[in-house]
């Protein structure tokens, strides 16, 4: 085939099976330079870099990990559109490298098979080979190469081995197309409808008959003790009970301190913007609007880096698939997969993650009803609300003498999450998305130690895409929020209702607010949260958190520092909402109103961006608007019972 | 393909004892999951051990080709075995 002279760059597509080291491959090759972006329309993962070969720079695309291309899931579509060329806004790529296991070669190359016929010329990267000559194993990579009738190149990351190498092949067979290597003729075929499955696999066991040497003795290789542990009927479980307190310990404990800094700074730039900036809308608008929005957001970057931390830990080491081989019986009597365990688990730092990870079950309606679910996991975004919940109204306080009331109000938040999670799958898996029991095909790889900057290089990946949706979306809410809040302004009110139009006329703030856009609402929502104890305040920030859960922190905080004329010692948020009066000069809160709003929060969809992601995901609205409509109702309805049946236990 | 089926008790390999080596016979289905399985490597011919169960007795771990993949007692239902 020729260049057309107009294609300046080099496209090269890097391909394998899930845990055959293709992302260590994939950083080792392109280094820090990485984009992470999102195929058009789908939310499956684009990863791309520069790697120079022979002094010109290719551009490297990470697919999807799988297992075969024939486009029975989602990332093997896309992966099978991207080699032919098909995948809009991608150049089909000059060359694949196909990265394969040493250790589990047979099944490795089946993809490989496919490769071929696709006509892209294909070079084989492959890993694990240190650890395959360890288990005294022995490969014929010459031998390999001859009888593939493809290079091959022995690769390790760690030392570098192959790097230069792989380059050198990959620049031999651009522009050359590759010969099958297997004979499988479809007329003469009597095997039935997988006979091209057979054939492939009947060349593979001839190839590695003829190149690899297995040692006789059998190693009892120390994966296979690790694992004789980890998945223990009795013990497998206590330790998997003992790695997700492990993981939650950490989340909070770890995270207090980076989240109290980064809390302060935005606090004291704030201050300092206010301080330096003349008074007006603008440097209102910054400081109120801005910095206090963004920032209450990316207070969880702490929160956000550890769990990811913890998964990518888990998911490299091999653990977190023995995790769902232990959970799959239990999962699967509600009606889900074992592997909607690492969405669901990764819906507690975040839903948005959690529904991106579904992509890995492979039955829609199981994967719908995990999604459907996953908004249920109290989030790192419900956190701030809890906490300040009870540290207004039930710190100090213990239960039985000794155990902290807020730590037991915590699990209990999580517990109903959790309850009602089940409760819904159990549902939705018997009506709307009835399906026969899912199947589980599920590989276990052999335990790794986790490559260090892979997990490094993921953890920030997730960063990244964190931040961006508080710059975005957040920034967006923030900024229309403060608007909604700040306008009309109560000077040109007054104008309006015939009073004295002189700009030294400053109404109290509270005034300001009561008559805002968002005040308005407030005052329109009220009879219909006034059976949950709510009023217009908490309802005004009820209505700004349904964009995004932790904006009611940050909305509060707006409502009673505005509303702050008549009592100058609330300056803290805390005492603000203990100290907040209704309308009529009752407090606003009581404990039980407290607890009615965790309740709230627990069960409603407030989160735009998770609207955005199910949207994608689904590729619907009606998915998307059904989540919001009964979340909703189960919200109000789980808030009206505490409120109602706590009054009238006499709380 | 029915044909191939003995007429003696078939031995799936849900029957199979844990540790034992056995050989596929027949994979059966025409669906996804059967295909699944097959480009998985669990084709006809193929060696194959049951290596443990999952706490509750299902799923189990089935080791196949040098690897371990776990699947549920309906899947493995559909793998026909001779010892």
């Amino acid at each position: 085939m020729k260049d057309n002279g107009h294609k300046s760059q080099i496209t090269i597509a890097l391909a394998g099976n899930p845990n055959a080291g293709k992302t260590t491959l994939f950083n080792s090759l392109t280094g820090l330079k990485q984009k992470v972006a999102n195929y058009p329309g789908v939310t499956v993962e684009r990863k791309e870099g520069p790697w120079t070969i022979n002094g010109k720079t290719a551009n490297v695309i990470d697919l999807p990990g799988l297992y075969s291309l024939d486009a029975t899931s989602l990332d093997e579509h896309i992966a099978r559109d991207l080699i032919t060329g098909e995948q809009a806004g991608v150049p089909r790529p000059d060359a694949i490298v196909a990265v394969v296991d040493a250790t589990n070669l047979e099944r490795n190359l089946y993809l490989v098979m496919q490769m071929f016929e696709f006509g892209v010329p294909v070079v084989i990267a492959l890993t694990m080979i240190d650890v395959f000559e360890k288990q005294k194993h022995e490969i014929d990579v010459e031998m390999l190469a001859t009888l593939l009738k493809t290079p091959v190149v022995a690769f390790n990351a760690k030392t570098g081995r192959g790097r230069t190498e792989l380059a050198a092949k990959v620049n031999e067979v651009l522009h050359t197309t590759p010969t099958v290597p297997y004979v499988y003729d479809e007329k003469e075929d009597e095997a039935g409808p997988h006979g091209r499955i057979f054939a492939r696999y009947n060349f593979i066991s001839q190839v590695v008959q003829e190149s690899v040497w297995h040692s006789d003795q059998k190693s009892h290789r120390l994966s296979d003790k690790i694992d004789r542990i980890l998945t223990h009927k009795f013990f497998g479980l206590v330790i998997l009970v003992a790695i997700l307190l492990l993981v939650f310990q950490t989340i909070f404990s770890w995270a207090s301190l980076p989240m109290d800094l980064l809390e302060k700074g935005f606090g004291a730039f704030g201050d300092f913007v206010r301080a330096e900036m003349p008074p007006g809308i603008l440097s209102d608008l910054l400081a109120d609007g801005i910095i206090a929005g963004v920032g209450g957001v990316v207070v969880f970057l702490p929160q956000i880096l550890l769990l990811f931390l913890f998964i990518s830990l888990l998911e490299d080491s091999g653990y977190m698939s023995r995790a769902a081989f232990l959970l799959d019986k239990l999962m699967s009597r509600v009606g889900l997969h074992g592997k909607a365990f690492l969405p669901l688990i990764s819906s507690f730092a975040c839903a948005i993650p959690g529904i991106m990870a579904t992509r890995t079950i492979e039955s829609r309606r199981d994967r719908f009803a995990t999604i459907m679910i996953a908004p249920f996991m109290s989030c790192s975004a419900r956190l701030p609300v809890y906490t300040l919940m009870i540290a207004t109204f039930f710190a100090g306080q213990t239960v039985l003498g000794f155990i902290s009331l807020g730590a037991v109000l915590m699990l209990a938040m999580y517990a109903l999450g959790t309850i009602v999670a089940i409760a819904v799958a159990f549902v939705l898996k018997r009506t709307v998305l009835k399906a026969p029991p899912p199947p589980f095909l599920m590989e276990l790889p052999p335990y790794r130690l986790p490559n260090l900057r892979t997990v490094f290089q993921n953890m920030l990946t997730r960063a990244f895409l964190f931040l961006k949706r508080a710059g975005t979306v957040i920034l967006a809410i923030s900024i229309i929020l403060w608007a909604l809040m700040y306008f009309p302004r109560s000077s040109q009110q007054a104008a309006v209702s015939g009073q004295p139009t002189s700009q030294q006329v400053v109404l109290p703030e509270s005034e300001q607010l009561k008559n805002s856009f968002a005040g308005r609402l407030g005052h329109v929502i009220e009879p219909v949260i006034a059976p949950l104890g709510f009023d217009w305040k908490i309802g005004v920030a009820l209505i700004a958190s349904f964009a995004a859960r932790e904006v009611l922190v940050s909305t509060l905080s707006i409502i009673y520092n505005v509303g702050k004329d008549e009592n100058e010692q609330s300056e803290t948020l805390i005492s603000a909402v203990r100290d907040a009066k209704t309308d009529d000069g009752r407090p606003a809160w009581t404990p039980l109103t407290a607890l009615t709003l965790m309740v709230f929060f627990v069960l409603a969809m407030q989160c735009m961006s998770t609207v955005a992601v199910v949207r994608r995901e689904t590729n619907s609205w009606s998915w998307p608007l059904f989540m919001i409509g009964y979340m909703t109702a189960l919200a109000y309805l789980g808030a009206f019972i505490t409120y109602q049946g706590g009054k009238a236990l006499g709380f | 393909m029915k044909e191939k089926i003995s007429e003696t008790a078939k031995m799936t390999l849900t029957k199979l004892p844990i540790g034992k080596d056995a050989r596929v016979t027949a994979v059966n289905g025409t669906g996804r999951v059967t295909r699944r399985l097959m480009e998985m490597g669990v084709i006809p011919g193929v060696l194959v051990q049951v290596v443990k169960m999952a706490p509750f007795g299902d799923p189990i771990e089935v080791r196949v080709r040098g690897y371990s993949l776990a699947m549920r007692r309906s899947e493995a239902d559909a793998i026909e075995v001779s010892v």
